[in-house]
């Protein structure tokens, strides 16, 4: 009885990350027999690799609200980090090396970058509990914003010139360009972004955000969250696990801020991609799926996605109804009484199905 | 020698002597109970004793080891392993996990291997699982074991925090009113329970309890606090029958 409970335990939670796994996978497949049968208007396949990257951002955000259980309201500004970084990267190497390899190395610098971010962000940040550290958390993604959009870098014979006033102060040389312009940020980056690099970076963030949770670290985190007195008392490490789970979340919104740098011609810091008002987005998301839930984030970040444009016939009222959608379906996922009728059909038309909840 | 070697604690809230001049030395095998009236300053003796506050004077010795001061996790590294009076359990994990988190420091892997699920992983996970079951077993929880801490009742909450507790092969346990909450029936189970895991682990264990029948069945010395002061020392028997004790929990 004790092997065949042990092995049951795995085989649960096994099988519980294969389907997240299938699910994107059968999203791509879908996307991809659309597009072979040409039934997606442009400015739906324009959404494709912004889909990833909202799902990126969603999935790594769900890991700190959900699994460490501190509300972040800065997770744009981490983004915004992995966009410039590997943005700057790409530009600089543009031609020096073959096109594949630089955009890898563009991703794993935007991760590093961002997770050092999330690191020395989250030093002092995690200190504070609730309510302050969300604010504190928001102020720290306005920051960011803010400093890229005075950041100036150019190159010339003599190498990196750096400037926070404008690029005349950079002082280059006649061969040189201008690399980050202030406000008006990165031109020309190489477009390598596509739906199947997404796709391929969501099953890559999915995977290291799931193995984590279910080993060794995951639980000392999520002991973190449920009791931090009684976790200190076993012997669990409280700040090492805190910054593990923040600057492993902040280092794949960092991945999902490349993939967003790569996508567009011109990178720019405005309130719209990398302001709060983003960071609260990522939130809905992480919400609406349902806190600590994974695979929630991956299904409401593709239909609240989605669900702008599906409306646009309706033009004017399409935000008004999107707004009605969010609402309702909040309630329906999260009011107790809705909780309640769910699980009395659930009885009533599923009792010969064990599912996965048996204890509630 | 003593396991555990107390002197001269004190700890003061502002100014309140909360704990003053405390002493106590534990001998191997034990089982002590600290008793007193309620705000006589024994959960804040335990949480002197297990570094969730700094005591102001006194020495706190395991193993003859200076374990003065240090962190909660130090202390707890060095064999030092507690329960608490309002059950802190990790309530959104499975049973076998909460056991499995008190396993952490025992049985590693790094965050690579648990990431890249290396072979190692999948050796140090069953290995848990094992340890986590017989530890389960040990106290009849092992058929709860997929359920969410959460949703067990009360006493099985209870025996859970002890089985995390031992989980981190602790040299002394701290029990904080492990009777708190339950009926006679169950009262009675847990002291079998207390006196099998002295047996079984072959442990020391320090209790807080009210419950006279729990102390006086199970504890072999007793120390008595009142106003965060040493009332009586000594065999339980004895203590029990100075008038002194019994007039600060009965009055005058």
């Amino acid at each position: 009885m004790n092997k065949k409970n042990s092995k049951f335990q795995l085989n649960k939670t096994t099988k519980s990350n294969f389907i997240t796994y299938l699910l994107v996978i059968a999203i791509y497949l879908i996307v991809q027999i659309l597009l072979a049968g040409g039934h997606m208007s442009s400015l739906m396949e324009g959404l494709l690799v912004p889909l990833c990257i909202y799902v990126m951002l969603a999935v790594s955000l769900n890991l700190t609200v959900g699994i460490l259980g501190e509300l972040s309201l800065g997770h744009a500004g981490f983004m915004c980090v992995g966009a410039f970084s590997g943005a700057f990267f790409s530009k600089c190497m543009q031609g020096a090396m073959p096109d594949g390899i630089r955009f890898l190395l563009a991703l794993m610098i935007g991760a590093v970058v961002a997770g050092i971010f999330g690191i020395l962000i989250g030093i002092p940040v995690l200190r504070l509990k609730g309510d302050y550290l969300a604010i504190v958390t928001l102020a720290f993604g306005e920051i960011i914003k803010n400093l890229v959009n005075v950041l100036y870098i150019g190159r010339d014979k003599n190498g990196f010139h750096f400037s926070m006033k404008d690029s005349i102060s950079l002082h280059l040389e006649e061969d040189g360009e201008v690399i980050i312009n202030g406000a008006q940020g990165i031109t020309g980056t190489p477009h390598d972004a596509s739906f199947t690099v997404g796709i391929i970076l969501i099953l890559i963030s999915l995977a290291i955000i799931l193995n984590l949770i279910h080993s060794r670290d995951g639980r000392a985190i999520m002991s973190i969250r449920d009791n931090r007195i009684a976790a200190e008392s076993v012997g669990i490490h409280i700040t090492k696990y805190k910054l593990m789970a923040f600057s492993i979340s902040a280092a794949i919104a960092g991945v999902a801020g490349v993939l967003y740098a790569h996508n567009l011609s011109t990178l720019t810091a405005l309130p719209k991609n990398f302001g709060y008002n983003m960071s609260i987005m990522i939130l809905v998301y992480v919400v609406l799926g349902g806190i600590g839930n994974i695979r929630g984030s991956i299904i409401s970040a593709v239909v609240l996605t989605l669900l702008p444009e599906l409306l646009r016939g309706l033009s004017d009222y399409r935000m008004l109804i999107y707004a009605i959608v969010l609402i309702a379906m909040m309630l329906l996922n999260w009011s107790p009484k809705a909780i309640e009728w769910k699980e009395r059909v659930r009885e009533k038309y599923f009792s010969g199905l064990k599912f996965k909840k048996g204890v509630k | 020698m003593a396991l555990l070697d107390v002197k001269n604690l004190t700890i003061s809230f502002g100014g309140l002597r909360a704990v003053d001049d405390f002493h106590l030395s534990i001998k191997k095998g034990q089982l002590y109970g600290l008793i007193g009236p309620n705000g006589a300053g024994k959960t804040t003796v335990f949480n002197l004793l297990t570094g969730v506050y700094k005591p102001d004077e006194g020495i706190v010795k395991l193993e003859d080891k200076d374990i003065t001061g240090l962190k909660t996790i130090e202390i707890n590294k060095a064999g030092i392993a507690r329960t608490f009076q309002n059950i802190r359990l990790f309530k959104d994990l499975t049973v076998l996990d909460n056991v499995k988190v008190g396993l952490h420091n025992h049985h590693t892997y790094s965050t690579l291997e648990g990431i890249f699920r290396l072979p190692k992983y999948y050796r140090v996970e069953r290995e848990m699982n094992e340890r986590a079951l017989e530890l389960l077993k040990v106290f009849d929880l092992d058929g709860e074991a997929d359920y969410l801490a959460a949703n067990l009742p009360y006493g099985k909450q209870r025996k859970l925090e002890i089985a995390r507790a031992l989980a981190t092969e602790p040299k002394l346990l701290l029990l904080d009113e492990p009777a708190a909450g339950m009926n006679p029936n169950e009262t009675g189970e847990l002291m079998d329970t207390i006196r099998f895991v002295r047996e079984e682990f072959d442990m020391t264990i320090l209790l807080i309890e009210h419950d006279m029948k729990l102390v006086s069945g199970i504890c072999e010395e007793l120390t008595v606090l009142n106003f965060g002061r040493i009332l009586t020392q000594g065999k339980t028997s004895d203590v029990l029958n100075d008038p002194q004790v019994i007039t600060a929990y009965l009055g005058e």
